[in-house]
């Protein structure tokens, strides 16, 4: 019979290794049966008729169409600021930074409402478009601007730090060689910072394309207009289930295919 | 001819110098850390702006205090090695070497020459192609000769040049240096902390403390009287401290 120090503190490091397991057993379990149960539960015949649907299909290139734009219109935008506020200490900068990151932490459906009310008939903007006959809300440009509110951050956050990493004297040296400063930004700053660059381009797309609070305040769940992918999922769950999952699983596939992307370039940088 | 008068605040101090470098000779700037030395560089360079002054370059006005004119670092033709060299991590030596070339509107082949023959003469002919991360400090130290030569600078500002490299690196490339900007017939200023590079590559030594010249000379002179005192430091190479400093 076991007994004494040395059989207690087996007992003791035995109990350890199993509740570890334990946790990570329940942690596993926990975030794949989810995934696992929604791709079991149709067949690759479903999805692929699925996916094959006017709406479906149309869902998914709104979602591919406006991200992307989004997160051009984010990256034409956000580089120079990002930039800025890594090397110039201007008054005012911390609160810039600041008001950037607010998106980040405001709920979606907040940053919905607010935007439908500045861009709505009688809004602050909205008004003065509803003038000319123009109407942004319930369109894909709301759903687009509801995508730059939301994922904007993310890119300007990782470009500024990718900026701030890179050493002034390989800009300096660029100078004293002839090359201005766009020149300089363009030939080395850029290059130097490329790999934080791509990490927030790509951190920016994937929660522009996951977008769905934000966007179904502004721009509604109008099939081929504004439904984009997450919308159509909430949109067919009632009348089409088959179809709300096939839509899941694309974006699945595209969240895998992002995070792959991201530790492929991260591990390039290491 | 380098004519120099300018002065700057700095956060400790007050810059306040006076400098002329004729052409093929060799200025050697020598002083501790934090005298100042690396901070003329820059603004000879245009990175950083005088306060008040003139800064002329074989009859140009580079900056000047009175009429609130500076010219851009990248419009002044000035070779600039730094220290630790900035050789851009992400180009090859020959892109490296040719950076400034492609800056000045010369052709894709006459560039691909002058390059080669540059590197040719330094030595370093068969490394064009290598990733400048791949390469030792010595190597590292030529290309970035290579790269503020090839430019054909008005002037040549080196910072340190030789600090990064081993000791064994250090006397040779000393020796190839000095004949390098000697050969170039170019104003040179060497900016160091070690008085045998200060001899062996000056033509001419400033002592500068604190922002001001406070000993000019010549080389041979050094030990003699100038106002430094000289210790080996942890590598055993000696290096200067003011005189009246002892610690």
């Amino acid at each position: 019979m076991a007994s004494g120090p040395f059989s207690s503190i087996r007992w003791g490091k035995n109990l350890f290794i199993l509740i570890s397991g334990l946790i990570i057993l329940i942690t596993i379990l926990f975030y794949t049966l989810p995934l696992i149960s929604l791709i079991l539960r149709i067949t690759p015949a479903e999805f692929i008729t699925a996916i094959c649907e006017p709406n479906v299909r149309s869902a998914i290139t709104l979602s591919l169409v406006t991200a992307t734009t989004a997160t051009i219109i984010v990256v034409l935008l956000g580089t120079p600021l990002a930039y800025m506020n890594a090397r110039i200490d201007y008054p005012g900068r911390k609160f810039i930074e600041t008001l950037i990151d607010v998106p980040i932490v405001l709920p979606p459906s907040v940053a919905g409402l607010a935007l439908l009310v500045l861009f709505g008939r009688r809004g602050l903007i909205g008004s003065y478009f509803s003038e000319f006959g123009i109407t942004i809300i319930f369109t894909s440009v709301a759903v687009i601007i509801a995508q730059i509110f939301v994922a904007g951050p993310l890119y300007i956050r990782q470009a500024k730090s990718a900026f701030a990493m890179v050493d002034q004297v390989y800009e300096s040296a660029a100078r004293t060689l002839g090359a201005g400063r766009l020149l300089t930004f363009i030939k080395v700053t850029v290059p130097l910072a490329r790999t934080g660059l791509i990490s927030g381009i790509i951190l920016s797309f994937a929660r522009a394309i996951g977008e769905f609070g934000a966007t179904i305040m502004v721009a509604g769940n109008l099939p081929g207009r504004t439904q984009t992918m997450p919308l159509a999922i909430y949109g067919f769950m009632q009348s089409d289930l088959t179809a709300s999952i096939a839509l899941s699983i694309v974006l699945i596939a595209i969240s895998f295919i992002i995070l792959i992307l991201i530790r492929v370039i991260s591990g390039r940088a290491a | 001819m380098l004519e120099v008068k300018m002065s700057k605040k700095l956060r400790d101090f007050d810059l306040d110098v006076e400098i002329n470098v004729r052409p093929g000779e060799v200025l050697a700037l020598l002083g501790e850390n934090g005298s100042g030395k690396s901070t003329i560089l820059n603004l000879l360079a245009g990175l950083l702006t005088p306060d008040e002054g003139e800064i002329t370059l074989n009859g140009r006005i580079l900056f000047s205090g009175a009429d609130n004119r500076s010219i851009p670092p990248e419009e002044r033709n000035i070779g600039y090695v730094f220290q630790n060299y900035a050789l851009f991590p992400h180009m090859s030596a020959f892109e490296n070497v040719a950076f400034g070339l492609k800056r000045r509107k010369i052709g894709a082949g006459e560039i691909q020459v002058l390059v080669s023959r540059m590197l040719e003469e330094l030595g370093i002919g068969h490394l064009i192609s290598e990733r400048v991360t791949d390469l030792s400090g010595g190597q590292r130290q030529r290309v970035a000769l290579a790269r503020a030569l090839v430019i054909q600078p008005d002037l040549l500002l080196l910072d340190e040049p030789l600090t990064a490299l081993d000791r064994k690196t250090k006397e040779k490339i000393r020796q190839e240096l000095r004949e390098e900007l000697v050969k170039s017939n170019k104003p040179s200023i060497i900016v160091t902390h070690s008085l045998r590079d200060a001899r062996m590559i000056g033509d001419r030594v400033i002592i500068l403390e604190r922002g001001k010249v406070i000993w000019t000379g010549q080389p041979d002179e050094l030990m003699i009287n100038s106002p430094m005192r000289h210790e080996p430091d942890n590598t055993g190479e000696y290096v200067c401290f003011p005189a009246n400093n002892k610690e």
